[in-house]
């Protein structure tokens, strides 16, 4: 009897897992722009267009990488898809004043925002960086992903396609 | 048994599933579980580990609805793993909360992080990696105003490991955006903050002897000047006698200054920092030391690296009761086609950055201790740094970093440790990255450190394979090629495997780690050697 209801159980909740890829909102979490200004991510905006959202510091090299890699892209993915990338820097005291001379170091152009005290991090029940996500024209969650290896970039881009052209987003 | 956890388990995240459904509000958390199996390796100063496995874990869960917040978080160490301090014992829910949120307040009860200014009064943060912890529990209410100002005020304990420390923090914190608040200054070319902290922590006296202060009060003000390119940052705090464990119960006042200034257009990013600390240590508790209580941030003036030989050998941590410090970077890009840029670019980053102490002039006849000139350092040089990374991307298949260092690095007063002295190391790292194709990826590193003192020369050879998007296979070799003890120069190899997807993760490892000191932010912990199997299981849903 308990084998069935186990089995049961699992069938369920996979369907559920399933039907429920989609639906948890961006938090609303107060962050600081790289002029010192205080803002909601309620602000996060794209004109109903998918936005990425990269988490990364300056010490962490594969996130570092990540960015590198997208930047090369990402004149083409605008074009094509009209995706903006917000990348959201957990660097602390210690090093966010060199946030943006970092970028600028790298040429970047990213929108960038500092989270210094990891708010949006935490809200975003963030373990380690790198963690991108991808958010549909509602601003909610529909893909999310850690760590990044070479070549992630790629896979990202086509959820990004898959997600424009009304296709569910899955790994 | 078993099967009854996993089917509750089922049900629950059924139930979750159910709720973000139906619209009532959305359930979301993470979760994290790390645990060792333990060999003994006596070559390696291995302590013995008793149970054989030990085991770290925590799931948070957080619940958001509308207007409202309210999460917890459990943890277990069963038992705390190897180089994570033994206060944390068994399990609990150290972190719960309840918040509400609107356009210009924010009320939350329960435990809160918080950071005021840069941190230099306040900061409370975690760093789960470390086992660092010093979340408020308390209340504390954010609010606007108008537009361009923003008040923070709060009253809570702080928690050191499965307990609250002895005094209750009081503290407020304003902070005024000229441009926001003043009409149409919005769109002026200089932007103007200020920000100004006062924080107070009550502990009663009940030394005997002494007469030690109960309410002790810290402040600081910051200013925050934007112009173009340019952006200029300051952060003043002073701290009133506070006669703690940490400064040997000296009655004299605290200061600490720290300022910035940045300049970075397009391909150029240009970084000057000064700071000074004097008596700033600021805690919870009078009596704690090492980590714990910590009320205020003071983070290292200097690069935070994270190439293993200079991330964990001779890593520098910052002296709250003394030091002066000064940091300068440099970032430039080789603009594509030039003859230095090549087809693809190239970067190059010079950082320098010293750390020197105070200077202190005894005065045995008062309770004060010392004094001490504000704008002058000693001769006593706690840590210096200077490198010069390149990175350049050859073609499209291979990239390349090179990095020299050269370091200077008290060990007896950084690590608090006495007959080691002065350590002066050079080292060189090469990281080059192939990729065979688009999923494919081959990079190796290869670092040495050279010095005549301490246990003398390192070296590290890393093979890392990834192979997009899920799997990894590492292997680490640190070698003491150097050491004068020829029975030391061991080599410390570790396999690592992990596979990603979506926001799971599981991380494997085997093999002998390194006795040292691992930092990240302002905190370091001493991580004992040991040799054996480690399992990371972590997932955000």
């Amino acid at each position: 009897m308990k084998k069935y209801l186990f089995l049961f159980l699992l069938i369920s909740s996979s369907v559920l897992a399933q039907t429920d890829k989609t639906g948890r909102k961006l938090p609303s979490v107060s962050i600081v722009t790289l002029e010192g200004k205080n803002v909601s991510t309620d602000a996060f905006e794209n004109n109903g267009k998918p936005i990425i959202l990269s988490f990364w510091a300056t010490w962490c090299k594969p996130c570092v990488l990540e960015l590198t890699n997208m930047a090369e892209l990402y004149e083409d993915w605008k074009k094509e898809t009209g995706v903006k990338i917000i990348a959201v820097s957990i660097d602390d005291a210690r090093n966010q004043t060199k946030v943006a001379p970092f970028i600028n170091g790298k040429g970047w152009e990213y929108e960038v925002y500092c989270d210094p005290n990891a708010d949006l991090k935490r809200a975003l029940n963030i373990n380690l960086i790198p963690h991108t996500f991808l958010l549909n024209a509602n601003k909610e969650i529909v893909w999310q992903h850690n760590s990044y290896t070479e070549g992630d970039e790629i896979k990202l881009f086509q959820r990004v396609k898959d997600l424009i052209e009304g296709k569910v987003v899955q790994d | 048994m078993r099967k009854i956890i996993i089917a509750t388990s089922i049900t629950l995240f059924n139930s979750i599933s159910l709720i973000s459904q139906n619209n009532f509000g959305e359930l979301h958390g993470n979760f994290q579980v790390d645990a060792q199996y333990y060999n003994r390796d006596s070559l390696i100063g291995a302590p013995v580990v008793d149970e054989k496995i030990l085991s770290n874990g925590f799931m948070n869960l957080w619940y958001t609805r509308g207007n409202f917040t309210g999460g917890l978080r459990y943890e277990n160490y069963l038992n705390v793993m190897q180089g994570f301090d033994s206060r944390y014992k068994g399990a609990g829910v150290p972190f719960r909360f309840a918040s509400y949120k609107n356009d210009r307040l924010e009320a939350t009860v329960g435990n809160f992080y918080e950071q005021f200014g840069s941190g230099l009064v306040l900061r409370a943060y975690e760093e789960r990696g470390l086992g660092y912890d010093n979340v408020f529990d308390g209340t504390r209410v954010r609010f606007q105003p108008v537009k361009g100002i923003y008040l923070k005020g709060l009253i809570a304990r702080q928690r050191t490991f499965f307990a609250l420390s002895s005094g209750i923090v009081r503290g407020f914190d304003a902070e005024i955006n000229f441009n926001e608040l003043i009409p149409g200054a919005d769109s002026l070319k200089t932007t103007f903050i200020i920000g100004g902290s006062a924080v107070s922590r009550y502990q009663s006296d009940l030394d005997p002897t002494y007469k030690l202060p109960e309410n002790v009060g810290a402040f600081s003000g910051r200013l925050n000047i934007i112009r173009g390119k340019v952006n200029f940052l300051a952060e003043y705090g002073y701290k009133i006698n506070d006669p703690n464990a940490t400064n040997g119960y000296r009655y004299n006042k605290g200061h600490a200054l720290t300022a910035t200034i940045s300049y970075s257009t397009k391909g150029l990013g240009i970084s000057l920092a000064a700071k000074r600390l004097d008596n700033f240590d600021f805690r919870s508790d009078r009596t704690a030391s090492g980590i714990g209580a910590n009320i205020n941030f003071l983070p290292a003036l200097t690069r935070q690296h994270t190439y293993n030989l200079p991330a964990t050998i001779y890593p520098y941590a910052t002296q709250p009761n003394g030091e002066m410090g000064y940091q300068a970077e440099i970032s430039y890009r080789f603009k594509k086609g030039s003859p230095l840029g090549g087809k693809y670019g190239t970067e190059i980053v010079v950082n320098f950055a010293g750390t020197n102490g105070i200077i202190k002039n005894p005065t045995p006849n008062d309770t004060l201790g010392y004094t001490s000139p504000f704008f002058k350092a000693s001769n006593k040089m706690f840590f210096r740094d200077f490198h010069v990374e390149i990175h350049k991307k050859f073609s499209k298949k291979i990239k390349a970093t090179a990095m020299y260092l050269n370091w200077v690095y008290d060990k007896d007063v950084v690590q608090g440790l006495v007959g080691f002295g002065t350590i002066f190391a050079d080292m060189g790292i090469i990281d080059v990255s192939y990729k065979i194709n688009t999923k494919h990826t081959i990079r190796i590193e290869a670092q040495t450190l050279l010095t005549k003192q301490d246990t003398r020369d390192w070296a590290t050879g890393l093979i890392e394979y990834t192979f997009a998007p899920n799997w990894f296979l590492a292997v680490i070799d640190q070698y003491n090629f150097g050491n004068s003890d020829e029975t030391k120069q061991i080599h410390y190899v570790t396999t690592s495997t992990g596979y990603t997807k979506n926001g799971n993760r599981i991380m494997i490892n085997y093999g002998r780690q390194r006795a040292g000191i691992f930092c990240v932010g302002g905190v370091c912990r001493n991580v004992p050697a040991s040799n054996g199997l480690s399992i990371s299981i972590l997932s955000s849903f």
